[in-house]
Formats: C-alpha cells, structure tokens, sequence
C-alpha cells in the first residue's frame, strides 16, 4: 500500500475512534447545535407573542365586550381583566403584564354616538423595542374593531385615530423564519471551529502532536487527517440542524438542496480552517475554546447580518465584515429557505464561501510547521 | 577532565550514531532570553545506550527535541549518522523514534489501535505486523492487555506501551525521554532490560535521558548536562574511577548521624556528606587523605573506605564548575532542644474510597516528634491521598488521624495551623516576587506588625534569598523556588512540616542543600513528613513506610528495610532492592491468596 495513503488511513481510523470513544466531539457537532437552535429558536424571537396585556373596563357594555374580545382571540395578546385603573398599573409595576388598556365611561356610549371615543393605552416602557411592538399591534387592533365597528353600522371609515405608517406589519411572517436560517451559520461557524480548534489543542496537552510529528508523517497529513473526519461530524450537525428548522421549527425549505449541501460544504472548511488556524496559536483546550468563542461565534453573531443589519453598520465595521464568512452563508441560507434559489444572491456569495474556505484552509497550512517553536 | 579530553573532535561521521556540534539553544520567555543549551559538543557510538544525565531545566528534553527536528537551532549542527537534521528533518526522523515524556500514547484507544496506529504511521507493511507485534507484545508483557484502553493501563505498563510504539519499526537512533520517571522500580527495571535486550539483540542505538543518576551506572557512556551546558562526558565506569580512594563511610559513637552529616559537610576538604543508612557518607577533595579529617567537637571517628558511585562524580564536577561549598561555615550547631518524645503524628487505620476504588486502603503509622518520616512509593501508591487527609484537605472516608494532639475530623482548622505544608509543584505566585509573595504567605497565616517583619526577614536571611528579594518568582532557578516554598511554608513556625515530593527534579546540590535544612529543623524538634519516589532519600529518614496501591507493605528504618530484603545473592541490597523485593514478595502473596 501507499506509505501515504496508509499514515492518512491510520490517523483517520485513530480519529474516528477517538470520535466514538470520546462523547465530546460528538456533543459539539450534534448536541451544541441542537441546543442552541432550541435555546434560540423558542427563546430569541423579534414578534411579540402572548403579551400579557391588562383591560380595564370602568362600564360593562356592548361596544367594551367587543372590543376586548378582539385582544382575546389574538395570538399576540394574554388579557388579563382588572377592576379599576390603580389596580391594573400595580400589576404593570410588578411586572405581572407588560402594558394595559383603560377603556373609560363614556367608550360605549361615544362608540353609539358615532364618535371616536378615548381609550387609554400604558406600555412598560423599559424594553423599548416590545414596547414599540405592543403599541402597534394596539393599534392595529383598534384600526381593525373600528372598521368592522363602522362596517356593521354602515359608516365610511372613520379613522378614529393616527396609524403609524412607517412600520409594516405582517402577522402571517413570524421572525422566526428569518432567524432560524441566519442562527444555522453561526452555530456552523462555533461547531466547525470548536471542533478542530480543540481536538488539535487536545493532541497539544497529552502530548501525542509531540510523538506524531515525530514520525514521517507530513504536515499536509496531519492536518488533512484532522479534516476528513471533522467535516464529515461537522456536515452530520448541519444535517441535524436543518431537519430541526424544517420539522420542528416549520421553516420552509424553497431552494435547491444541491445548493444548500454546496453552500454548507465551503462553509464548515473555512469553519474548521479557523479552528485549524486557532489551533496554532492555542496549545490548551481551554484556551482554544475561549478563542475560538471569541473570533468566530461573536462576529458570526454580531457581524453577519443574522440579527443586526449589515447595511445600518459604520463604514469601518461594514468593511469589517466582510472576513467573516458567516456573512455570506447568511445570506445564503436567508435566500435557500425563505426565497429559494436565487441566482444573483447564491453566486456572488457561493464565490466568497469558497474565498474564505481557500484562505482560512491555507493560512492554517501556512501557519502549521512541524515544530515546536 | 580527562573523559571528555578523550572525546574524538565532532565531525559528521557516518560512524557515529550522533555528533552535536556546539548546539546551542535559546528560549525567550517574557523579554528576556533564557539559554536552555549553551555549545553543546559531543559525539555517541552506535550500537551503545548513552545516558543523557543532569537535573530538570539541564537542556534534556530541549536536546532530545533538536535531535528529533522538533525544535530549530540557535546555532551549531546536530547529525544523526551522517546526516544533517536541520538539512534533512525528514530524512532523520525516518532513522530515528523518539518517546516523548508522556509516551505519546492515545488514552482513547486500546493497546492493540495504538500499535496499528503507530504502524500505520511507520509505514510497517501488513505483511509484517503478525510477527512483529508478536514479538513486541512479548517483550513487553502486555500480550493480555491488547484490548484494553491505553488510559486504563498503569504508569508502568504505558511506558511499555509507549516504547512498543516507538519500536513499532525498529529505528537507528531510539530517542528515550525520562523514561523512567514516576514508574515504580520494577517497571524501571522492566525497561531497562528491554533497552539492553534491544542494543544487544539488534543493535540499536540508545540516547535515554533520565534524571535519576544510579541510572547512569547502567549506560554504556553519559552525557552528563547541567544548566545547558556539558560537564562532562565518557564511560560511567570512567566517571567512578576518577573517585578512586575518595569514598568514605563514617560513624562515630555517641554522635547522631545529622549531627555527624552537619559537621562533616562543613569540615574542609569535604566535597560531600550524606546520610546512608547509619552512617555519613564522606567524598573527599583530591587532594585531601582521610587523616586529615579532624572535625571539630566529634570523638572518635571512623572511616571505612567504600565503592565510589557515579553521584560522587557528579557532586564532584558541580563543585568544580560551581564552585560553591555548602554555605553551613557558620555552623548550624544543632540546637538541643529536648523535645518530648510523644507522638505528632497518628494515623490509624486510614482509608479513603473514591467511589469503588480504595486509594488508602486501611494503613496506620506513628510518628515521633522530632523525626523525619518517610512515605516511599511510586506514583499512584497512594502517598498524596494519604498527604491530603494529613493536611485536612481531604476527608477521610474511615480511620483516625490526629496531628500534633488534634483530631483532624473534629478541629481540622486548628491543626492545619499548627502543620506547614509544601506542595508538589511548589504553588507560589509566579507573578510575584520573592519578597511579594513571602508578605503574602504571612498575611494568610495571619501574622501580623513586628512578628510578621521578623518572619520574613528570618526567611530572606535563613534561606539566602536577599538577592532575589525583588526577582519575580517565576524566573528563579528551580532550587530557589523550592528554597522559597519551604521558607513559605515555614512563615508560621509550624510544629508539624509536610513535604510532598519536595525535591523531585532538583539537581543534586540542591537536594543535599534543601536536606541540610530539614535536619535542622528536625532537630530543633519540627516533625517532618515527608513524601519521595526517590528511593535513596529514604536515608534521610529516621523511619519510613514503603507503600503500593494504597497499603503500607513495610515499617522501619531504612536499615531494618534494606536487612530484610538481604539473601545471599544480593548481600548488601539498596533501597530498590528492598523495595523491589517487598512488592513482589506481595503480588506473590496476593496471587496466592486468590488462586
């Protein structure tokens, strides 16, 4: 046999085995991604859903049920009923709900009269950004009693009040679409680079890089030997990862599969050439983990458009962001699963995939010597 | 000297198994520049084992590591027969194998997958392994053990693990790095008949490095290598015959043997004094006759002449390149305090289970106040546990232990104030300094004003560390670190002194230096005890216990130990021997017992 193909055989086969003996690799590829798309998925969610919403009516009417009963059959909104006002902003203080809705005496009789009648709205101001939201979907759910109020009584819209137009709102797309793929890279980028990053580091500690590099064995070898079995384990979690977000999570699936397998094959070789790169630097696995965090699930976090938009960014950090390959598989995976294969976005990002894989893989090679200086 | 007078000029001579050309070697660590290797030139002979001798920090490994194209050199060359390594790293680690100090072995995979790796790796074709493993499975006994996990295995049985790996193709050069560090004496025994077996069987070339200097005896030549640099170099026979007439035993009644070391080690014209067994051994100057030692205040002193060992040598040779006398002129005059001759320390029936396995199995000892106490053992025999249980970090499953009078279950936090502990790997502050951290071990023994000066002044001046007052830690030879743990961990002037593994890797000065202070503190009355896998400071205890998995196999003196294990074939045995024969006397036992 090949004296090459034969040391690539047994590094690979002595990989493998340590796969299956050691649950930690396994953990990183399969249990991380799935807890943390969980975590993600059910807990990080842009929409606000079943706010707890307090309603206080000071006269039980026809008009007041009405209307009360519109925030009771909405997703969004978990009413609660109070007595009287005060008691209604304890429960806001206490944290018991996050906002409420005074409708006052005279709201039924207004309502007949044809007038626009007064009701009060209190947010808990605090997380600016639900606050925002639940005055919208009040509002928007004002907007649509009102009209139906006015349709069954025959009168024109009255556009009783002033309805934001600037924020469009559309309760049939939830976030958790958008996100799901975009969370997809950037677990992909922590498990592809943890995964190397600390097996390398593991060789470091108990000493065996000292007794591999010994032997004949190549660089090109050792590091070869450490990407074969990884990206197999790494690809192994995306599957995983996408069967979550298409089963469990609902997201649809538009685009080519092809695509999809092309796209999270360049992806997990930069991931795991980063880990490689890291593990030049890093000859503990504590340190390779802390590091391996800190310059890839950050940025992937922060810097790839998954949450935080790309083109709102200064122009420094913008510029920034295009070395984190997480970027481009973003904006892949946002394209395949929500919009399907749309060529003038898949291309130009597939290109900068195989960009980034090219340069983490070769800087790693660079930076990898057969010493240990 | 004359060995390395003898040395042939080094050339890249085929004939040679390894020339090293003045190598030399340079770490930087923080901003400056430490030299680990400082033109290092010497040649090895094929076919022969050659020792690479000297204490931790030498250069050992940093040597082994350049001969392997590990690490690159500063400047010189190192060829290995004939070829260049910095020129052709390849080349050369195809000729050579080389087991790294924590033998290289993947704890993941079973004996049988670490040798196909290895096998794999070599380039071994399928053809050839059937009989290849045999043999090597043979020769290392691990013939039952293939399927199991290398993590699993003992310290001794990985060592043998990690030499079947590296045999796995039978090298040129086979490159051994303190092989025998931390296995126990049987296992050291174990592999040095493989090497002798593997030199004289296939002729293969053997560069072993060890810190161990009765393993010195056993090579064909030494590199003997201290502070980076040569000191010397030729047969170890060589090295013994230099002391020719130089070798002493001395006893004088009516005279503890400290006593007599303390004396003896300050007389002029004394190279070295140590205790062994009930006497001092005495190497000589040169220059000086045995009748010319007239210690002062000692009567009757005899002198029998003995058979140099290769330590003498190296004591010797460091006192030349160092230059340095023991610094006991202003004689430490062994304080008499009578101290009472109760017990410190009881331990009675001790064991201590981490879930099904017994790491101190039901083990009880007595030690007087004013003794030194010995706990012998290979690693994993169950000296730390039993340390950890002393100093009351660590609950005892079952047993008694009381230290100094207090029971360690019930005031452990009274005893523990009353016992000065020094660790394994001397926990100092690196980022501190001397001064810094001294301040700081006093201040957490609750020290306080004018005491507290006292104290660390008493521990700059005691332990002669006024000159490294303000070095940070970190950088301090290996022998001031442990200089400073010791002063640290006497800051509170404990009563009970527990050393665990105290000299383990310190060079040779050092260790007599670091043992010149523990006697005075003994004899002014401070219990010690103290733990060593090193089997000949078994002599400087005053009784000792020898233990394994966690048992005590034997009490005694170090001289009651060493007559117990006397037959006729070995009629003058050392410690190892003795301790060698108690553990197989016991496996026997067991064996016995269960079959």
């Amino acid at each position: 046999m090949n004296m090459l193909l034969m040391r690539l055989r047994g590094l690979v086969r002595k990989e493998i085995l340590q796969i299956l003996r050691d649950p930690s690799s396994i953990a990183i590829a399969f249990i991380l991604p799935t807890v943390l798309l969980l975590l993600f998925g059910y807990g990080v969610s842009l929409d606000a859903r079943h706010v707890g919403l307090g309603l206080v009516v000071d006269e039980p009417s026809a008009a007041a049920t009405s209307f009360a009963a519109e925030f009771r059959r909405s997703p969004y909104f978990t009413p609660h009923d109070f007595a009287s006002e005060p008691a209604a902003e304890r429960a806001m203080n206490d944290g018991d709900i996050d906002g409420f809705i005074w409708l006052q005496r005279d709201f039924a009789r207004q309502v007949t009269a044809g007038q626009s009648p007064a009701i009060a709205l209190f947010v808990n101001g605090i997380d600016a950004n639900n606050a925002r939201l639940i005055e919208n979907y009040v509002d928007q759910s004002w907007a649509a009693w009102v009209t139906h109020q006015a349709a069954q009584a025959g009168i024109a819209n009255p556009t009783p009040i002033d309805i934001e137009p600037r924020i469009w709102f559309n309760p049939a797309v939830s976030s958790r679409d958008y996100l799901i793929p975009g969370l997809i890279a950037v677990i992909m980028t922590l498990t592809g680079a943890l995964l190397t990053a600390l097996v390398i580091a593991r060789e470091w500690e108990r000493g065996t890089m000292e007794a591999l590099m010994v032997t004949t064995v190549s660089m090109h070898e050792i590091l070869i030997s450490k990407i074969i079995p990884y990206f197999l384990l790494g690809m192994g979690g995306m599957v995983v990862s996408v069967l979550i977000a298409v089963f469990l999570f609902g997201v649809p699936l538009l685009g080519s599969l092809v695509i999809l397998s092309l796209a999270s094959s360049l992806f997990m070789l930069a991931s795991l050439g980063m880990g490689l790169l890291i593990s030049t630097v890093a000859k503990n696995q504590f340190v390779a983990g802390q590091i391996a965090i800190i310059t890839t699930f950050l940025p992937a976090f922060i810097l790839s458009g998954f949450i935080f938009d790309i083109s709102s960014m200064p122009a420094p950090i913008q510029l920034l962001t295009h070395i984190v390959a997480a970027r481009y598989f973003v904006a892949i995976l946002q394209t395949l699963f929500l919009a399907g294969t749309v060529w003038s976005v898949i291309v130009p990002n597939l290109f900068a995939l195989l960009i980034m894989a090219v340069m983490f893989l070769g800087l790693a090679r660079l930076t990898a010597r057969k010493s240990l200086d | 000297m004359p060995a390395a007078a003898k040395m042939p000029p080094p050339n890249d001579n085929p004939q040679k198994a390894l020339v090293l050309n003045r190598v030399t070697r340079r770490f930087r660590v923080a901003k400056r520049i430490v030299p680990a290797l400082e033109g290092v030139s010497a040649a090895t002979s094929p076919g022969l084992v050659t020792g690479l001798i000297g204490p931790d920090g030498a250069g050992k490994t940093t040597l082994m590591r350049l001969i392997a194209g590990l690490l690159a050199l500063d400047e010189g060359n190192i060829s290995v027969f004939g070829t260049d390594v910095s020129a052709a790293p390849l080349k050369v680690q195809g000729m050579i194998s080389y087991m790294p100090q924590r033998f290289g072995l993947y704890e993941d995979l079973t004996v049988q997958e670490n040798l196909d790796l290895y096998a794999d790796l070599q380039g071994v074709p399928a053809a050839d392994r059937p009989a290849h493993y045999a043999e090597l499975l043979h020769m290392t006994g691990m013939k039952p053990f293939t399927s199991r996990l290398a993590g699993r295995l003992s310290g001794g049985m990985k060592q043998k693990l990690g030499l079947a790996c590296t045999l796995i193709r039978p090298p040129r050069l086979l490159l051994l790095d303190e092989p025998t560090v931390g296995v126990d004496p049987i296992s050291r025994r174990e592999l040095w008949q493989i090497v002798d077996h593997l030199v004289r069987g296939a002729g293969m070339s053997v560069l072993l490095s060890t810190a161990y200097l009765d393993e010195a005896e056993r090579c064909d030549e030494v590199l003997l290598l201290h502070e980076g640099q040569l000191i010397g170099a030729g047969k170890p026979t060589d090295f013994t015959r230099a002391m020719t007439g130089r070798s002493f035993l001395a006893r004088a009644d009516g005279t503890p043997k400290r006593m007599l070391q303390t004396v003896l080690a300050a007389t002029s014209g004394v190279t070295d004094a140590l205790i062994q067994g009930e006497a001092v051994r005495l190497v000589l100057d040169a220059s000086t006759g045995p009748e010319t030692i007239r210690p002062p205040g000692i009567m009757g002193l005899k002198l029998s002449p003995t058979s140099p060992r290769f330590e003498d040598r190296f004591i010797d040779l460091l006192r030349a390149k160092t230059a340095a006398q023991t610094p006991a002129a202003q004689p430490t005059q062994p304080a008499t305090i009578q101290a009472p001759h109760d017990a410190a320390i009881e331990v009675a029936h001790l064991t201590k289970r981490f879930g099904v396995f017994t790491a101190v199995d039901d083990i009880s000892f007595t030690v007087k106040r004013g003794n030194i106490f010995g706990l012998l053992g290979a690693n994993g025999a169950g000296k730390s546990t039993t340390f950890r249980m002393l100093c009351g970090l660590l609950p005892a499953t079952s047993g008694r232990l009381r230290v100094d009078g207090f029971d360690l279950r019930t005031a452990a936090a009274t005893a523990r104030g009353r016992l000065g502990y020094m660790a394994q790997k001397f926990s100092l502050y690196g980022d501190l300094s001397v001064l810094q951290n001294l301040r700081f071990f006093a201040a957490a023994y609750g020290l306080r004003g004018t005491r507290r000066v006292e104290r660390i002044n008493w521990a700059l001046n005691e332990f002669e560390l006024n000159d490294y007052a303000n070095a940070t830690s970190r950088d301090l030879p290996l022998g001031f670190k442990q200089r400073m743990a010791l002063a640290c961990a006497l800051m509170h002037e404990p009563d009970v002194l527990f050393l665990d593994e105290p000299t383990s890797g310190v060079d040779p000065l050092a260790r007599r230096e670091f043992w010149r202070r523990i006697n005075a503190l003994a004899d002014q009355g401070v219990t010690v005890l103290v733990t060593t896998h090193f089997m000949d400071e078994a002599e400087y205890c005053d009784r000792l216990v020898i233990m394994a998995q966690g048992r005590i196999l034997a009490t005694g003196t170090s001289e009651e130990l060493k007559t117990a294990s006397r037959t006729t074939a070995l009629p003058s045995p050392t410690m190892e021997d003795a301790f060698v024969s108690l553990i197989t006397a016991d496996s026997a036992k067991r064996t016995g017992q269960t079959a």
